[in-house]
């Protein structure tokens, strides 16, 4: 089941839509006043968990295509994955902006003293240079793997997202753990899958050829 | 016959437009369902009734009040659930009526008050007071009570009284479970306990206390973050030995005993120094015990506050 071109720009149209949905309902309750009474806090909240959840999709997308085979959903991930840093980028400039209001004193003091800015802090910089390299341009100029260990730091992040919610909730840590356990079943999932191939490498007696790469290419994207 | 004297208006019990409105549309619900004879129990208590009457105090703090809506819909009541929504939406985990306080421990005349005895029991004031939250925000709420102090005089507190521990209601079947160590406790100082501000209160905006603050009857101590303030009190013990609250349970590095409003002693994991109160957008700047230390900061005269947060 492989879409076509035209299916698959329609369903990247759609699920841009869809992505974008969270931020439009946040956008209509600021106008409407109707994120209760404490907007700021709300729209921080919300904006921090729609970027874990994002991570935790964009996370998703290589276990659910080797389990299904769809190897076309692959195309989806980058758009996901870009969405993760937008949540992100909004979730900060609430901080920065409406929390705060640019008091940049109290929020370098923040992000020194608090623990749990410090790893968001650390979560989003991080993110800043997989978004900076989200297109095929970078992907070429980098080499497919030096890109993909680049990207790798997806795993960390998503960690720090976790753990950046979990200290910062006063004492019921019901969503931070919910959060925390698909973060690690996600990641988890990996090792396993690497684990085995490993065995599988050493019963069948061979050693893999080191790939040479040599500057080539390696398509993982669409063209 | 009781002849009732007409009292002063006071501002917070003009009811606001929308207010108005709102109530009227849940009075017109609420006939309906009356009419089709299938009003549950519960659901009586969701209309307030207004207290009364009751005097000014001048003790109140005259900055604006926070809207009743806020007050009443963003609350932090662990027993009917985490989110600041969910106590709103949860009131009927909460049977306010009938209701007793026991009054026991170190006192020569234990007691146990209905919520009609301690509404005779003094005169009803309006207390204007803000309040602080540890989580970094604040409210400014007319509650209307009796000075702790009256009834603490009334059972009289033995010699060696030193605490008076509040311990609220908890229903399992009903209640959040896990999270803090149930039924919830806190605990002040006894000459905290009976500091002229230190309220026992019995109602809001001139009305009947409503669930998600409390009802029927809650602790306010306002120049201490809000959770000293303990919510729906079953039983008052007066003890010798420093009490172990619920949260100096459940976290003893981030709440202690004491938990005064301080800007200059940061919760471990936030600054304190700063707060929003709500329906504000810019910030303010938190005050030592919360703008009470005229009256307040005797009560620690060489404690170091730091050690004792």
């Amino acid at each position: 089941m492989t879409p076509g071109k035209t299916s698959l720009s329609a369903i990247k149209a759609a699920l841009f839509l869809l992505c974008l949905t969270p931020a439009f309902l946040l956008w209509r309750g600021l106008e409407t006043d109707s994120l209760g009474a404490n907007p700021i806090e709300a729209l921080t909240r919300s904006t921090g968990e729609w970027t874990l959840r994002f991570l935790l999709i964009t996370l998703t997308v290589t276990p659910l295509r080797k389990l299904t085979g769809w190897h076309w959903i692959l195309r989806l991930r980058r758009m996901l994955g870009l969405f993760a840093f937008a949540y992100a980028t909004a979730h900060l400039a609430t901080y920065v902006w409406l929390d705060q209001f640019f008091d940049w004193e109290a929020i370098a003091r923040d992000i020194l003293k608090r623990p749990f800015i410090t790893v968001g802090f650390a979560a989003l910089v991080l993110m800043a240079p997989l978004a900076a390299t989200s297109s095929n341009f970078a992907i070429r100029r980098l080499g497919g793997r030096r890109w993909q260990a680049l990207h790798r730091a997806i795993y960390p992040i998503a960690l720090l997202g976790c753990v950046h919610f979990w200290w910062l909730v006063k004492k019921d840590v019901t969503w931070p753990l919910i959060y925390t356990v698909i973060a690690v079943a996600l990641l988890g999932l990996r090792a396993w899958w690497r684990e085995l191939e490993r065995r599988k490498q050493l019963a069948g007696g061979y050693l893999p050829q080191e790939p040479k790469f040599e500057g080539k290419v390696i398509k993982i994207f669409a063209r | 016959m009781l002849i009732r004297h007409p009292t002063p208006i006071l501002p917070s019990e003009i009811t606001a437009p929308d207010l108005y409105r709102e109530r009227r549309r849940f009075m017109g619900l609420a006939g309906s369902l009356a009419l089709a004879g299938s009003l549950p129990a519960g659901l009586a208590h969701a209309a307030p009734s207004p207290l009364g009457p009751i005097t000014k105090s001048p003790l109140s703090t005259t900055e604006s009040q926070t809207s009743y809506k806020a007050v009443t819909t963003y609350n932090n009541f662990y027993e009917l659930g985490t989110d600041k929504e969910d106590p709103a939406q949860n009131t009927h985990r909460l049977k306010p009526a009938p209701w007793t306080v026991r009054i026991e421990g170190l006192v020569n005349k234990p007691r146990t008050f209905s919520i009609d005895e301690l509404l005779k029991l003094a005169p009803l004031e309006e207390r204007i007071y803000r309040m602080r939250c540890v989580e970094g925000w604040s409210m400014v709420i007319p509650w209307v009570g009796i000075p702790l102090a009256s009834l603490l005089k009334l059972v009289d507190p033995q010699g060696s009284a030193r605490f008076v521990e509040f311990i609220s209601h908890y229903d399992k079947a009903t209640m959040t479970r896990g999270v803090l160590d149930w039924p919830y406790n806190e605990a002040l100082r006894l000459d905290e306990a009976r500091h002229p501000l230190t309220l026992l209160a019995l109602g809001l905006y001139g009305e009947v206390l409503p669930i998600q603050n409390g009802a029927p009857l809650r602790l306010v101590v306002p120049w201490k973050y809000g959770f000293k303030s303990g919510k729906s009190i079953v039983a008052i013990r007066l003890t010798e030995k420093q009490p172990v609250t619920a949260w100096m349970k459940a976290g003893p590095s981030e709440y202690g005993f004491y938990s005064n409003v301080n800007p200059e002693v940061d919760h471990p994991r936030w600054s304190q120094a700063t707060e929003r109160r709500i329906g504000e957008f810019s910030k303010r700047k938190t005050l030592m015990f919360n703008g009470y230390a005229d009256q307040v900061a005797s009560l620690y005269t060489g404690m170091d506050l730091r050690r004792n947060f």
